[in-house]
């Protein structure tokens, strides 16, 4: 048996953390955080094999994995950003930020972009409420998005270099 | 301890730890309810207070109180009757009408719907909250149920019945705030998930939102073509039911007038499933008996439900060798009205179309499972429809159902014993089997053929039935959390029987998913299981293999029980599935 974990089968990952905890059914939701973990996402099969190994119905996994936005049911992209809809960036106009990402990954707010790249998803307030209008990736806070261009730089960081988007975009404001 | 407390000036004397609502009600004062069903007898309590509708007045307190969730206490000064209390009612209703399909008329729930009389008892006359409505697609895939979700009211009692009482937990509310429904397993169609279409979530729905597959037009459709040939058969259950359709009292005996009302229907052969009974009890009392001689293994467990059938093909399919082989008893009319009728009377068996009439929706199901028929193009049963919809039927004929003078089943497949018309409540099944195996092993005649032990409406009953030199040890359960308690006592060696009756549904056939709808009163199936053990008191013969047509039918055509031809017609096997 292998002890690398690296090398192990997440599903072997995963019900060696649940065998290593008390209170099974008790422990869901941080089995389910473990499971996101390791898979990046909680798929039906997965939920499903959680499912059988606990000994509850799947409806119930599912019932919890679709309550809680935290998990996810679709594979995440490689970086994953979150634009700040508190009420200090709201005033601030983080719906017009929200829309100009939205467009320039051309995808809508809780998807994730065909290549895999990007997830872009929305968060309540982070409290960088004075860098407002905010958008993390990656959980790095990028804050003061106003202009077109402050977002593609903003997102030209996490693309591989020498990727089109990466041209400087204009000063206008969003 | 007792606290006290006013309700609408009248002061009253309550344990402590009562809702509001239970106290209201000992004094005879009724708040409406809508999500809240307590159904003690059943072991299902859902007060969730999702939908509001039983809010009352409690001084001190700043907003409108569920009172069917909120506990008194001592001094608590209510008033239910107030302008507030009964605006904020209508309110709620309003709200819960303003994202809910307003299609009554199409409804097939229509008049039969929990939410459809609270808007007509609280005088809601329009709805003045528009906005978005949900849009859910309706779920056709299985061949008993149909989900529709835009009629889902939240009120969970589905995801209550199939969680607590039944433990096949294939509901969940699914997503949060106004997007979450209840729904399967990863959205999958019921038909791909582990349910048993037993139909309890359908018994307690208050609206449209789960309903039995409907299937009179079939029915209809083989009524008005010349070339076919229509037998209908009837369970035992569907006869202390069926009255109440027509507003005759719970409990009420109505098999003459029922058999009466199939005729003038225009069915060819009115057959009786409780012949198909007594076949099962020589069958499975042999196939008892067969096991104890030659070691098979024990116990056996009944196999006349197709929803607890289906049960444990998903939860215990380590114990497929267990359940005793005999088909349920419908099916085993259908196959002797297909092959014995067929043949003594001449009648080509692909003319003949054989309809069963049932107190459950989960033997839709069962018909169409491909096992079940001589080959794929001949079910045993083409059709099956439940006592809900036979009294549509009828009321769509224009039959006055209370004037029909009564009629008898006929020959030779009509026939039946006082033991095949207790299959239809729990405990009767077993009850039938010993009436056979006593007389079969002792050779005696058994003098009191009533087992009172197993009858009753105790989740689990156990009982030692001397039979002979041996101590038979027998249990019955009813609902399918019993059930799995039973198993798992089984599973692990902790408990021995002989024998073991279970039924999907709390009570037996009688509070059968196809049934007409109790709306949480229980003492309705009370009233038709003594209904059911009267008919049985009534019936001449009372032990299946006294049934002079049954017996002509093993001399002349199926030979030996438990024969080759037997096994060929009148057993089946099971297959496992997984759990999801």
């Amino acid at each position: 048996m292998c002890n690398n974990p690296l090398l192990k089968d997440p599903y072997q990952q995963l019900d060696d953390y649940i065998d290593s905890i008390p209170y099974k059914k008790e422990n869901l939701i941080l089995i389910l955080h473990r499971a996101q973990e390791i898979f990046g996402y909680l798929p039906d099969k997965v939920q499903w094999h959680i499912a059988q190994k606990l000994d509850l119905p799947s409806a119930k996994i599912y019932g919890v994995v679709s309550f809680y936005s935290f998990f996810t049911m679709k594979p995440r992209g490689k970086h994953v950003a979150n634009v700040c809809m508190g009420t200090a960036c709201f005033v601030r106009g983080s719906e017009k930020l929200q829309k100009e990402v939205e467009s320039q990954l051309g995808i809508k707010t809780g998807q994730t972009t065909e290549d895999q790249l990007f997830s872009l998803d929305s968060v309540r307030c982070i409290g960088a409420c004075g860098l407002a209008p905010v958008m993390t990736v990656d959980g790095k806070v990028h804050g003061r998005l106003e202009t077109t261009a402050d977002i593609k730089q903003a997102l030209a960081k996490y693309r591989p270099e020498g990727t089109p988007e990466e041209a400087k975009g204009s000063n206008s404001n969003i | 301890m007792d606290i006290q407390l006013t309700i609408n000036d009248i002061s009253l004397t309550v344990p402590a730890g009562m809702s509001i609502l239970d106290a209201a009600r000992t004094i005879n004062i009724d708040i409406p309810t809508l999500c809240y069903l307590n159904l003690h007898e059943m072991r299902l309590n859902n007060h969730i207070a999702s939908c509001r509708v039983c809010v009352v007045e409690v001084e001190g307190r700043r907003n409108l109180a569920p009172a069917c969730s909120t506990p008194v206490f001592d001094g608590m000064v209510v008033k239910t009757d107030t302008q507030r209390a009964i605006l904020g009612r209508r309110t709620m209703v309003e709200l819960l009408l303003s994202d809910h399909p307003k299609s009554c008329l199409t409804c097939p729930k229509n008049l039969d719907c929990d939410l459809q009389a609270l808007a007509a008892d609280l005088g809601v006359r329009n709805i003045t909250y528009e906005g978005e409505e949900s849009e859910f697609s309706i779920d056709k895939s299985s061949l008993a149920i149909i989900r529709d979700p835009n009629k889902c009211i939240r009120c969970r009692r589905c995801e209550t019945m199939c969680n607590d009482v039944q433990t096949v937990g294939v509901y969940s509310a699914v997503g949060r705030g106004f997007e979450t429904v209840v729904k399967t397993a990863f959205d999958l169609p019921l038909h791909d998930t582990s349910c048993t279409f037993c139909g309890q979530c359908v018994a307690v729905c208050p609206t449209g939102a789960l309903m039995e597959l409907d299937q009179v037009d079939k029915v209809w459709k083989a009524l008005n073509d010349p070339t076919r040939y229509v037998i209908v058969e009837t369970a035992p259950a569907v006869r202390v039911a069926l009255g109440e359709g027509f507003g005759l009292e719970p409990g009420t005996i109505v098999t003459g007038k029922m058999v009466a009302a199939l005729r003038r229907l225009g069915f060819d052969r009115v057959f009786d499933t409780e012949f198909g009974a007594d076949v099962t009890i020589m069958e499975e009392a042999t196939e008892l008996i067969h096991r104890i001689e030659h070691g098979g293994r024990l116990p056996i467990l009944t196999s006349c439900c197709p929803a607890w059938v289906k049960f444990f093909e998903h939860q215990f399919p380590d114990l497929l060798d267990i359940p005793s082989t005999c088909k349920s008893p419908h099916q085993m009319l259908g196959v002797l009205s297909k092959s014995y009728y067929a043949e003594t009377y001449g009648i080509d068996p692909q003319k003949i179309t054989v309809v069963s009439i049932m107190p459950c929706i989960a033997k839709k199901y069962e018909a169409a499972r491909p096992e079940l028929g001589q080959d794929p193009v001949t079910p045993d049963v083409d059709i099956v429809i439940t006592t809900r919809e036979l009294s549509r039927m009828i009321r769509e004929a224009g039959i006055h159902f209370d004037l029909l003078k009564e009629e008898d089943f006929d020959h030779p497949l009509g026939e039946s014993t006082g033991a095949a018309v207790v299959f239809g409540t729990t405990g009767g099944v077993i009850e039938a089997a010993l009436r056979t195996a006593y007389e079969w092993l002792t050779g005696k005649p058994l003098e009191n053929v009533e087992f009172e032990p197993l009858r009753g409406m105790d989740g689990i009953k156990e009982a030692v039935i001397p039979i002979g030199e041996r101590d038979f040890r027998i249990a019955v359960t009813h609902g399918l959390g019993n059930a799995r308690t039973i198993l798992e006592k089984i599973q692990s060696g902790e408990s021995h029987y002989d024998a073991i009756e279970i039924m999907a549904c709390p009570g037996g056939c009688i509070g059968g998913g196809g049934q007409p709808y109790h709306h949480g009163n229980l003492e309705i199936l009370e009233a038709r299981a003594n209904a059911i053990y009267q008919e049985d008191r009534s019936k001449p013969l009372r032990k299946s293999h006294e049934n002079p047509a049954v017996l002509k039918l093993y001399q002349d055509y199926i030979g030996e029980p438990y024969g080759e031809k037997a096994h060929q017609l009148l057993h089946t096997s099971f297959t496992k599935r997984p759990k999801i």
